[in-house]
């Protein structure tokens, strides 16, 4: 998931990677880096989805070379629509593109299955995903400072991962601005527990 | 001229003995033919003007435009043959609306105005090509602020605060040079631009012409328009005022 924030965003994920019933890794980077300043949280089939963000990153690179300047975050989200769209029969990944630019500053781009592209203050994706809805749409406030970004995006990713059988391990948070990018790992015992024990 | 007669003029491929081209020496006289074209960048945008000289009656008022949107963002005016300008005008829509669909986001003037320099310089390479034998201007307004490239047949181009091209370039250059531009507003500098354009103009050798205004920036929203009828007959008007006034001091001084 990713949360605008004013002066950035924060981009979070759980850390379960599955082959069917076998978890290959339970503590995986599904928060993947384009440029400096622009990260994707990927969702979907792990091959498809880091062959994208190779793809992205390759030609996210030559743009940066060929205009003297830091990429947009909507340039990215771009690239990744065309890939997503164009190959749409043949991939399942699920995208979201999530950074900061100097001209519209902390963005967050979803490109969900079909390749659409779409610019939301906060963004849900993944199996897990189907669990937070509610809960998203009831505790999202607009204008959240950073921490509260990080709270939100905690306990949200927390709740996928007690309800949802193809979330779990730690989480990967990580706060894009300006600055450059701040991360945070919340061990499986720290994750927020929402039910009496 | 140096290069009638020597053979080194034929091919736009083919270096003199002194290290010059002359066809694309050529294509820079092609230019200095036509009617003047000046492009001044202000503070808060940039404002093109164009002497169209009018060669027949019988042609429609507005005929054979000479300033060109090449995006929503983009503008440009153009000086030389007007058949070469129009498609290298072709070509940089092209590119605009290329890196649009490739990137999501309005053509850096500064990338457009490399894309499109080195197409023209490419005809420079070739003996089965010519060079292009136009200039074109090329403004933008956005969050950076304005930006004004001018490109050459040669395949230069170089950023400016103000440039003319055309018949009168060189009376243009100096003209413009006159304007504090840097710290004027466009809605001050399109009346400079229609006078410069009155100034410059050969009423013994070029009968009729008509005046193209057009600017981009804050005031428009960073597109590229041709100036609303009023700003234009503002701008007229004070051209023509000031070119009475000059008339006037010329007779005192006889």
């Amino acid at each position: 998931m990713a949360v605008e924030f004013d002066g950035g965003v924060v981009i979070a994920a759980d850390s379960r990677t599955s082959a069917g019933t076998y978890i290959p890794n339970r503590v995986t980077d599904k928060l993947t880096k384009v440029t400096d300043n622009i990260y994707c949280c990927r969702s979907g089939s792990s091959a498809d989805t880091q062959a994208i963000a190779d793809i992205v990153n390759y030609h996210i690179n030559f743009h940066r070379m060929e205009m003297g300047e830091d990429p947009l975050v909507k340039t990215a989200a771009k690239v990744f629509q065309d890939l997503c769209y164009n190959y749409r029969d043949s991939l399942s990944a699920g995208i979201i593109c999530a950074g900061w630019d100097r001209k519209l500053g902390g963005q967050v781009y979803s490109i969900p299955l079909g390749g659409m592209c779409i610019r939301q203050p906060v963004t849900i994706g993944g199996s897990g995903s189907t669990y937070l809805y509610g809960h998203v749409d009831a505790t999202f406030k607009e204008n959240m400072t950073k921490e509260e970004c990080l709270k939100f995006c905690k306990d949200a990713v927390s709740l996928a991962i007690m309800r949802d059988g193809s979330s779990g391990g730690v989480i990967r948070m990580a706060a894009i601005s300006e600055d450059g990018v701040e991360k945070h790992l919340i061990l499986h015992e720290d994750i927020t527990k929402f039910y009496r024990e | 001229m140096s290069s009638i007669g020597t053979g080194y003029d034929l091919s736009a491929s083919q270096f003199s003995p002194d290290g010059r081209v002359f066809q694309v020496e050529y294509a820079q006289k092609a230019v200095e033919n036509s009617g003047t074209a000046i492009a001044i960048r202000g503070k808060d945008g940039v404002v093109f003007g164009v002497e169209k000289l009018v060669t027949s009656k019988l042609y429609e008022k507005g005929a054979n435009k000479r300033i060109f949107n090449v995006d929503r963002h983009v503008g440009m005016a153009v000086a030389g043959l007007l058949a070469d300008a129009r498609q290298v005008v072709e070509v940089a829509r092209d590119e605009a609306s290329s890196y649009r669909s490739s990137y999501g986001n309005p053509i850096p003037l500064k990338y457009l105005a490399e894309r499109v320099s080195m197409y023209m310089h490419a005809h420079t390479l070739y003996s089965m090509a010519r060079p292009f034998g136009s200039s074109v201007m090329i403004g933008t307004y956005d969050v950076d602020g304005p930006q004004l490239f001018l490109l050459e047949p040669s395949g230069i181009s170089y950023g400016y605060f103000g440039c003319a091209i055309g018949k009168a370039q060189q009376n243009g250059k100096t003209e413009i040079e006159k304007i504090k531009m840097k710290d004027m507003s466009i809605r001050d500098l399109v009346k400079e631009v229609a006078k410069i354009i009155y100034l410059v103009h050969d009423e013994v050798k070029d009968k009729t012409f008509e005046l193209e205004l057009s600017w981009v920036g804050e005031q428009t929203e960073g597109r590229h328009e041709l100036v609303p009828p009023e700003v234009f007959s503002d701008a007229e008007k004070y051209a023509k005022e000031a070119m009475e006034e000059s008339d006037g001091s010329d007779d005192d001084e006889l």
